[in-house]
């Protein structure tokens, strides 16, 4: 961890639809290094995606600075963070990841191809990839033929293929169970660190946090805590989402994604109504 | 990178998008085989005149550039042939005939035309020989006739045609085949004019031995750019005609009009639900593929490689389909009997096909208009 890759300061987001005015990140500076993953939590609507976003070069920011590689997001215009997106960014995303008219090697390759860097050396590095991933029985499968955790693992394949600079990943596990969701976060963490990227993955299990080298809690659009002692996420991971700091307000309960408990075996099942 | 994604997602759908290229291929069909119709009909109509070597064509005053209503006294003939500038001059009598022969072989119903020999409106003959006197009993017949009934050049070919209340039977010796020569949606024979004005059929026999009263004159310029000035000239100089060109004389034919546009208003129809018809099936798979297309641009993909792949695919699926549609149209055309007045030649067809290769990219488009609209943020369901 020499340098950072990406670096933000007091990054601000602000939705304006009508008169209503939603700050969806508030003054948030972080950085991360090479061969850094970071978790990314916070309760719904915490603005996790937001930042997910403007870091992709999706979104402006309203306010601040956001650095990736050296080069300033906001100076970019459509077409140069186009470029950018696909040079430097890895992304996997909650769903619709993969081009259902291809096959798991075909959509790893794709990244090179928009990159005029495919070839048979480079469909070599994706099936090897693919392999290493535990796919090396897929690379001809189309993505309805692959489960849930077979296509992110084709996803993250597709995020590294391209030698980005920074890998973004939303929800990767969302779709899957544990023990699958174990999987692809360790083999996730572990090639970010053996390629050096600067990773973030935003998720609401907070149990996948056992794998990131630095925890990143926000609410509110602002950075409530960032965690970085390998005991106190450890900690993190074990708990809860109950935990002090992401317990969130009231009005947003209701709109909360369900809650994971690590441990469902102490859930009393209730029912509900009468037969 | 466009034709790599539009060729991979055609070919792992190969049944949806071979569905749709049937579709396409039914429009094809549809709107060519109207085309055809159109130019097959207005073939039997205006075959024959199309053809003769003149530029203009000589009627009777107030009658409507019809044919049949025209008849010119034979001394009008005279006068418009003396003039500066007048090449040659043919007299034409139009009337009808049927032929009749043994062996069981159907009758046909012909156009009777009575023509001068070797003037303009006398066909050429691409096997036996033209007509060549007035007064010899031959005739030359449209290759249809010759195709149709089996005649060669040398039979005898008996025509029956009504004389007052009897039915009479003439006998004439075929001495050329002619080319499609159609008139009036039926195919020609022509004789002589004196051998015209006996055999057609007459209502009243007394009037026999008259004059000839032939319907119209085609006439040959000796510079065929001055058709106008030279109409209006003889227009005035001549009394009693009415001069005009040869197209807009078949164009005025009874019906031709009526029958040429409501064959046009119904290809004009066809396009139309064919511009619909693929503009919403590629709309409706651009909306299914919002999703896909945002997590594409998420990743990088430009705009203009999203747009091109949709143009390339809708291109291909067009093209398919309008080859399919064309091949099936040609085979249909070969095994199609004859008498049927589909044409598929002349630029109608072309102009179709030009414009069925159209309707994709047009109808497509409110589809390309919607790809290249969705944000790459709906990859992170924002
Ligand atoms: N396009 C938008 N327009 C207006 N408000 C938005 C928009 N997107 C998100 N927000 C609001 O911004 C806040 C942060 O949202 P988001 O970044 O999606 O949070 P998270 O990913 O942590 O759930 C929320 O209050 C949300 O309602
Ligand atoms: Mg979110």
């Amino acid at each position: 961890m020499t340098k950072n890759i990406l670096e933000t300061r007091d990054v601000t987001k602000v939705y304006e639809s009508g008169n209503l005015v939603v700050k969806a990140v508030d003054g948030v500076s972080i950085s991360v290094g090479a061969g850094e993953f970071i978790g990314l939590v916070g309760p719904s609507g915490s603005g996790k995606t937001t930042m997910l976003a403007m870091l992709a070069g999706l979104l402006n920011a309203t306010e601040g600075q956001l650095n990736i590689d050296g080069q300033d997001l906001n100076q970019m215009n459509d077409v140069q963070r186009t470029r950018f997106r696909r040079e430097k960014i890895g992304f996997t995303f909650q769903a619709n990841n993969l081009v259902p008219y291809l096959t798991a090697l075909e959509n790893v390759e794709l990244m090179l191809r928009l990159n005029k860097k495919n070839g048979r050396e480079g469909r070599q590095r994706a099936a090897d990839l693919l392999t290493r991933l535990g796919m090396d029985d897929r690379l001809n499968n189309l993505p309805k033929q692959l489960s849930g955790g077979q296509q992110q693992r084709v996803a993250i394949a597709r995020a590294l293929i391209h030698n980005p600079s920074v890998v973004l990943a939303d929800e990767p596990t969302a779709s899957l169970d544990t023990e699958r969701a174990n999987q692809v976060v360790q083999i996730f963490a572990d090639l970010i660190h053996e390629q050096n990227k600067a990773g973030i993955m935003v998720t609401h299990d907070l149990r996948m946090c056992k794998y990131v080298d630095k925890v990143i809690q926000m609410v509110d659009g602002k950075v409530a805590r960032v965690i970085t002692e390998r005991a106190a996420i450890d900690t993190l991971a074990g708990t809860s989402q109950f935990d002090t700091l992401s317990v969130p307000k009231m009005e947003d309960q209701f709109q909360n994604q369900p809650l994971i408990i690590p441990n469902p075996s102490t859930f009393v099942p209730v029912r509900i109504g009468a037969d | 990178m466009a034709f790599y994604l539009s060729i991979k997602e055609i070919w792992r759908n190969k049944g949806r998008f071979f569905l749709f290229s049937l579709v396409i291929a039914l429009i094809t069909f549809l709107v060519l085989f109207t085309a055809g119709l159109g130019e097959g009909l207005a073939s039997a109509n205006k075959e024959y005149l199309e053809k003769i070597d003149a530029q203009v064509l000589v009627f009777q005053e107030d009658t409507d550039y019809s044919t049949i209503e025209s008849r010119l006294e034979y001394d009008v003939l005279r006068n418009v042939r003396r003039w500066d500038g007048i090449s040659d001059v043919g007299a034409i009598g139009f009337s009808n005939t049927t032929l009749v022969f043994q062996d069981g072989i159907e009758p046909i119903d012909a156009s009777l035309v009575g023509i001068e020999p070797g003037k303009p409106g006398s066909p050429p003959a691409f096997q036996g020989e033209p007509i060549r006197t007035k007064q010899g009993k031959v005739v030359v017949i449209d290759q249809r006739i010759a195709k149709q009934a089996g005649v060669e050049v040398g039979d005898m070919l008996t025509l029956k045609s009504t004389q007052g209340t009897d039915d009479e039977f003439y006998q004439l010796k075929v001495a050329g085949i002619s080319g499609g020569q159609q008139y009036f949606f039926q195919p020609s024979i022509f004789v002589s004019l004196q051998v015209w004005d006996d055999v057609r059929p007459k209502a009243n026999v007394e009037n026999n031995g008259g004059p000839i009263i032939p319907n119209i004159l085609a006439v040959k310029l000796d510079d065929p750019t001055a058709l106008e000035s030279m109409s209006n000239f003889l227009e005035e100089r001549v009394d009693g005609i009415e001069v005009t060109d040869i197209e807009t004389a078949y164009k005025s034919a009874p019906g031709y009009a009526a029958q040429q546009n409501t064959l046009n208003t119904q290809k004009g129809f066809t396009f139309l639900i064919g511009i619909l018809v693929i503009g919403g099936f590629f709309q409706i798979q651009t909306l299914q593929k919002v999703p896909q297309i945002g997590m594409l641009k998420a990743i990088g993909t430009s705009n203009h490689i999203v747009a091109n792949a949709a143009v390339l695919q809708i291109i291909f699926v067009t093209l398919f389909g309008v080859a399919l549609g064309g091949l099936s149209t040609l085979g249909l055309a070969m095994g199609l009997p004859a008498g049927i007045p589909v044409l598929f030649t002349g630029t109608s067809i072309l102009t179709a096909l030009a414009a069925l290769l159209l309707i994709g990219p047009v109808g497509g488009m409110v589809s390309i208009r919607s790809a290249l609209k969705v944000e790459p943020l709906t990859a992170l369901g924002m």
